[in-house]
C-alpha cells in the first residue's frame, strides 16, 4: 500500500538513531580490550543487564512479527508468545549459572571447557553463525518493513539503514554500546506498549474502526438457468471472466473501467460476491492495486468488526473495557478477517485476499494459522514441532547466551534472567491485546503483516506512531547488535584466536573481531533484501529450531551426563545444523518461497525441531559412548 | 588475559544443590508446558471452554503459563539465596 511520509515520523525517527550513534561514539574510547569489547568487561548491572536481556530478546519477531500474526490469525501468533516466554525458564533453571561458570566471552568458550578440543571449538563457532545468521533474516526483512512507511523509503533502503547503523554500533563499541542499546531499547518498547494497550482497552470495540476506514462491496446476486450472474441490486458492473480455485470460486468485475475481483459466498441471505484486494501483475510487469495503478491508493487497510457483542446485547460500541472483558468482548463478537489466495488469470499473476466473517471464539484458541481441529498427523507435528523449538531453542542461542559474561558474578546471572523473563513475560502478554487490537480496528496492510503493531499506533495519531515506529527500529537495532557481536566472537575469538590458533595480541583480536562485524553485517543486508515479505516470526521460529537442534543437546548433555566426550559434542551440533537446515529447504514453506507447490515439499512440516533435536541428542549419545574409551569423558 | 572469564568468579559451593533444583523446577514447567500442547493436539476443542472470568481455556493457560514462569522464577531466585548463604558462609566461617 501507500503510506505517506509524516515530518515528525522522520524527526523522531534520525533522533533516535543519532542518539544510538552517539552513545556508541562514547563508549568506543572506553573499549580497548577484548574483555570490553565482547564481554563489556564483565561489569554490567544486574538490572541493566535484565532488561538489556529483554532488549536483545524482544526482536522484530516479538514485536512486528507477534503483533502481526494476532492480527492475521488470532490465538495462533499469541502461541509465539508462550514458547518464546517459556523458553526462559529453560535459560533460568539449567543453563544460565552454568554458562557463566563456564564461559568467559562466547558460547564456544563455555562448551569447551572441559574438553579443550578443537572440534568443538570449530563446531560450535560454524553454530554460533549459522544460528546467528538465520536469526539476522528476520530482523532484516523487519527493518526493511518498517522504513517504508516511515521514510517512504523502499524496503531494501530500511535494510541497508539498519545494517549500516549496527555495523557502525559494534564496530565502535562492541558489547558495552551494544548492552545500553539493548537497555535503552528494552525499557522503551515495554513503556510504550503499555502505552497503545491503554489507547486499545480505552477505545474498545467498534463497528466502525475509523472514519475513513473503506467496507468492503458486497453485491447480492443469482444465477439464471444458463449460469450467468444477475445482480439483485446493481447493475452498473460487467462480468469479465472467473477462476475456481480448489472450493473458491473468483469473478472478475468491472465497473467504471476498473476491474477487480470478487469472491463467491454463499450466506444465510443468499448469494454474495465480496471485494477482494487484489495485486494484479500483467506478462509486461506493470502491476495494478485493486485495478488501478498503486498511487490510486486503491489497496486499502482492513479488519473490523461485523457484529459486536457487549454484556450479552448485540451494539455498535462497546466503549472503554478492561483487560478481561476486551478478550470476552472479543470472542462474543465477529471479525472480518482477509485470507490469502493466488492464481493465474489471462495471462497475469494475481495475488488476492477475500472477506471472511470469522467467529470470535475461533479468533481467541489455536487453529486459524495452525490448523488443529480436523488436523492430519503431519499438521498436529508441526504444532507440536514449533513448540518444542520455541521451548528449548531460547537457552540456545548464542546472543542471548553471551549475555551472561556482561555480568560480575552467577548470582547477578540469575538476577538478570528473572529480571528478563518479568520484563519479557509483561511484554508478551501485551502482544495478545496490541494484536487484536490491530485486528479489529481497520489498520491492517495486506502487504505485510509485519506493520500492524505500527500501524495501529498511526490510528491513534502520529506521535504515538512515531514514538512506535522508533522504538520498533531500535528493536531491530538492539537485536541485530547482539547478533553481530556473537557472530563476530564466533569469527575473531573462536575461530581465529582458538581454532587457527592467529597469533593475536588483545587489540588485535579487537580489530579482527571489528573486521568481522563489517562481513557479517553485510551479508545481513543481502539477506534482508533478498527475503521481503516473509512474516518475521515464522522466520524466527525456524533460527530457534536450527538452535535447539544444534546447541541444546549439546549443552544439557555436557551439564549433565558424564560420559560426554568431545567428538559426541561435536557430532551432535553438526548433526543439528545440517539435519535443521536441510529439512527447512525441504519444507512446505520453502516449496512455495521456490515457486512449487507446498504439496510437493519432501519433508512435509515447516518445523523441523521434533525430528532434529532427538536426532541430535542421539548423535551426541552414540558418539560418546563410542568414543569414550578413546578420549576421556567429561569430568 | 585472552583466555580469561570477563569477570572473575568466587568458588560457589552451592552450585550442585541450585543445579538440582533448578532441573527439578524445569522438569515441573516442562510438563505443565506439555499440559497445553497435548490439548492443543488430542483434544483441540477443549481449548475454546470458557473457564474462569470469561477467558476461554486457551487464554487462561497461555496467560497461566507465563505468569508462572514469573513466579516459579522468584521462588527459584529466593531458594539459591538460601542455599549460597547456607553454604557458601559455612565454608567461609573457620
Amino acid at each position: 500500500m501507500i503510506y505517506e511520509v509524516h515530518t515528525w515520523a522522520v524527526i523522531i525517527f534520525f533522533g533516535f538513531v543519532a542518539l544510538v550513534l552517539a552513545l556508541s561514539f562514547y563508549f568506543a574510547n572506553k573499549t580497548k580490550t577484548s574483555a570490553s569489547y565482547f564481554a563489556a568487561g564483565g561489569t554490567i548491572h544486574w538490572g541493566v543487564n535484565g532488561i538489556a536481556f529483554a532488549g536483545d530478546y524482544l526482536s522484530a519477531a516479538s514485536f512486528l512479527g507477534i503483533c502481526g500474526m494476532i492480527a492475521f490469525s488470532g490465538y495462533d501468533g499469541f502461541l509465539y508468545s508462550i514458547g518464546f516466554l517459556a523458553g526462559w525458564v529453560v535459560a533460568l533453571f539449567v543453563v544460565a549459572e552454568p554458562m557463566k561458570r563456564m564461559g568467559t566471552f562466547t558460547f564456544t568458550d563455555a562448551l569447551d571447557y572441559k574438553f579443550n578440543s578443537r572440534s568443538i571449538k570449530f563446531t560450535a563457532a560454524i553454530s554460533t553463525l549459522v544460528v546467528s545468521i538465520f536469526y539476522l533474516i528476520p530482523q532484516m526483512v523487519g527493518a526493511g518493513d518498517l522504513v517504508v512507511p516511515i521514510l517512504g523509503l523502499p524496503h531494501w533502503a530500511g535494510v541497508v539503514i539498519v545494517g549500516s547503523v549496527v555495523i557502525f554500533i559494534v564496530a565502535t563499541a562492541g558489547m558495552t554500546s551494544t548492552t545500553y542499546v539493548q537497555f535503552m531499547k528494552g525499557g522503551l518498547l515495554i513503556i510504550f506498549s503499555v502505552v497503545l494497550t491503554f489507547y486499545i482497552l480505552n477505545k474498545g470495540l467498534e463497528k466502525e474502526p475509523n472514519s475513513d476506514h473503506h467496507e468492503y462491496v458486497s453485491l447480492s446476486i443469482s444465477f439464471d438457468p444458463s449460469g450467468e450472474i444477475i445482480f439483485e441490486d446493481e447493475t452498473d458492473y460487467l462480468v469479465q471472466g472467473n477462476k475456481e480455485v480448489g472450493d473458491n470460486e473468483f469473478f472478475l468485475l468491472e465497473k467504471d473501467g476498473i476491474a477487480n475481483w470478487f469472491h463467491l459466498v454463499l450466506r444465510d441471505e443468499g448469494l454474495f460476491l465480496d471485494e477482494m484486494l487484489t495485486i494484479v501483475t500483467d506478462p509486461d510487469g506493470n502491476t495494478s492495486y485493486n485495478g488501478a495503478p498503486r498511487s490510486d491508493k486503491m489497496f486499502y487497510q482492513v479488519g473490523h468488526l461485523t457484529m459486536v457483542m457487549s454484556d450479552g446485547e448485540e451494539v455498535e460500541s462497546s466503549g472503554p473495557t478492561n483487560p478481561f472483558n476486551f478478550l470476552t468482548k472479543i470472542e462474543d463478537s465477529e471479525v472480518v478477517r482477509y485470507i490469502r489466495t493466488s492464481f493465474e488469470f489471462d495471462n497475469s499473476s494475481v495475488t488476492g485476499w477475500y472477506p471472511e466473517i470469522t467467529p470470535g471464539t475461533d479468533i481467541m484458541k489455536p487453529g486459524l494459522f495452525y490448523k488443529l481441529e480436523g488436523a492430519s498427523v503431519w499438521e498436529k507435528l508441526n504444532f507440536v514441532s514449533l513448540m518444542l523449538a520455541l521451548f528449548l531453542g531460547t537457552s540456545a542461542l548464542p546472543h542471548i547466551l553471551i549475555r551472561y559474561y556482561t555480568v560480575p558474578s552467577q548470582k547477578d546471572a540469575r538476577k538478570s534472567t528473572i529480571v528478563a523473563i518479568a520484563a519479557i513475560g509483561a511484554f508478551y502478554i501485551l502482544t495478545l491485546y496490541m494484536g487484536l487490537g490491530a485486528m479489529i480496528n481497520g489498520v491492517l496492510d495486506m502487504e505485510s503483516s509485519n506493520m500492524s503493531g505500527p500501524l495501529l499506533a498511526k490510528s491513534f495519531g502520529l506521535g504515538l506512531f512515531a514514538m512506535i515506529s522508533a522504538v520498533a527500529f531500535a528493536t531491530v537495532l538492539g537485536t541485530v547488535s547482539g547478533l553481530i557481536v556473537a557472530s563476530s566472537g564466533a569469527i575473531a575469538h573462536d575461530l581465529l584466536d582458538k581454532f587457527f590458533k592467529v597469533k593475536m595480541d588483545d587489540s588485535t583480536k579487537v580489530r579482527a573481531g571489528k573486521i568481522a562485524a563489517f562481513g557479517v553485517g553485510i551479508m545481513a543486508i543481502i539477506l534482508g533484501i533478498l527475503l521481503q515479505g516473509m512474516n518475521v516470526s515464522f522466520l524466527v521460529g525456524l533460527a530457534f529450531a536450527v538452535a535447539a537442534s544444534s546447541n541444546l543437546p549439546a549443552i544439557i548433555m555436557i551439564l549433565f551426563w558424564e560420559k560426554t566426550t568431545s567428538k559426541g559434542v561435536s557430532s551432535s551440533i553438526m548433526t543439528g545444523i545440517v539435519s535443521s537446515v536441510l529439512l527447512i529447504l525441504l519444507s512446505p514453506s520453502m516449496f512455495e518461497r521456490y515457486g512449487l507447490a507446498p504439496e510437493a515439499a519432501l519433508f512435509p512440516m515447516d518445523n523441523p525441531g521434533i525430528v532434529t533435536i532427538p536426532l541430535s541428542f542421539l548423535t551426541l549419545v552414540l558418539v560418546s559412548l563410542y568414543t569414550r574409551k578413546k578420549e576421556p569423558a567429561a569430568s | 588475559m585472552l583466555h580469561e572469564p570477563a569477570a572473575k568468579l568466587k568458588d560457589d559451593k552451592a552450585a550442585l544443590r541450585k543445579s538440582k533444583l533448578g532441573l527439578k523446577l524445569f522438569l515441573v514447567y516442562g510438563l505443565i508446558y506439555a499440559g497445553f500442547v497435548s490439548i492443543g493436539v488430542i483434544k483441540p476443542e477443549l481449548m475454546g471452554i470458557r473457564v474462569v472470568w470469561g477467558l476461554n481455556l486457551a487464554i487462561f493457560y497461555g496467560f497461566g503459563l507465563i505468569l508462572l514462569a514469573i513466579v516459579m522464577g522468584f521462588l527459584y531466585h529466593l531458594a539459591c539465596n538460601r542455599l549460597e548463604n547456607k553454604l557458601n558462609h559455612e565454608e567461609e566461617t573457620p
